[in-house]
């Protein structure tokens, strides 16, 4: 592990950090591709030690959150309780698939869910309540 | 809330099967989610999505250990600058609209899903 690449972690922390207390996220979107280019991890280690940097990041923008009293508690612990099932299922195909495979796949989320994101960035602002359940079937 | 519970679960499945094949969190698909089902906020839908995650994550991460694919130090090396990144994001979050929030998401997916594909 030479200079660069400790700059280069450092540097992908910070961002990734950044990513994960605006937009809700663990920062996994930057970590991996940012361990595959800086550090020369391949596609299936940088997933896996991207979770690890993933739980720092979780812990305190959630503690953050709550400070802003943008947390529900008990939803987000039942989402996290009744996750194993799937946790399991995705961490054995990672280990099933070739990396190119992963790589793509990874890709193709990313872009998919960019396109509904930006969908809802450009629509007009005509709804937003705090209470109101939003149409589930409506935006496919 | 015995209409809940089963939305709930199937969130969690999703979200762990994304983090787990992915190596995220799992937000992607979780924060969409709580605002398509539940009617949450963005904000709402971001710190709430971030608690679920922590469990999420630890147990994806524990689970890639078994397999001996965790690099332990060059994750630690990127998580802890992270932490002063998500002060930082926190911060400006509160301080931005947020469409412009849904929106710098979509740029930096993008972006991202470029530099694994060329």
């Amino acid at each position: 592990m030479d200079a660069t690449e400790i700059v280069g972690m450092l540097a992908i922390g910070f961002c990734a950090g950044m990513l994960g207390g605006l937009v809700g996220v663990g920062g996994g979107v930057l970590f991996v591709p940012g361990l595959v280019i800086f550090v020369g991890l391949s596609q299936l280690e940088a997933e896996s030690t991207s979770l690890l940097a993933i739980v720092f990041v979780a812990a305190l923008g959630a503690w953050r959150q709550s400070r802003y009293g943008n947390l529900r508690v008990r939803d987000g612990l039942l989402i996290g309780v009744l996750s194993p099932l799937g946790v399991l299922a995705g961490t054995a195909l990672a280990n099933a698939v070739t990396e190119r495979t992963l790589e793509l796949a990874f890709a193709a989320v990313q872009l998919f869910f960019a396109w509904s994101l930006a969908r809802r960035a450009l629509r007009p602002r005509d709804e937003g309540s705090d209470t109101t359940p939003a149409p589930s079937a409506a935006n496919g | 809330m015995s209409s809940r519970l089963p939305r709930l679960a199937v969130i969690a499945t999703v979200g762990g099967a994304f983090s787990g094949l992915f190596g995220v969190g799992g937000g992607t698909v979780i924060v969409p989610l709580l605002i398509l089902w539940f009617g949450y906020r963005e904000r709402e839908a971001t710190g709430t999505s971030l608690l679920a995650i922590v469990v999420i994550a630890a147990l994806a991460a524990a689970t890639q250990g078994t397999y001996g694919n965790v690099h332990v130090r060059e994750g630690i090396l990127i998580g802890i600058p992270a932490l002063a990144g998500v002060v930082a994001g926190t911060a400006l979050q509160q301080r931005i609209p947020e469409r412009s929030v849904a929106a710098i998401f979509a740029v930096l997916l993008v972006a991202s899903a470029a530099v694994l594909i060329f």
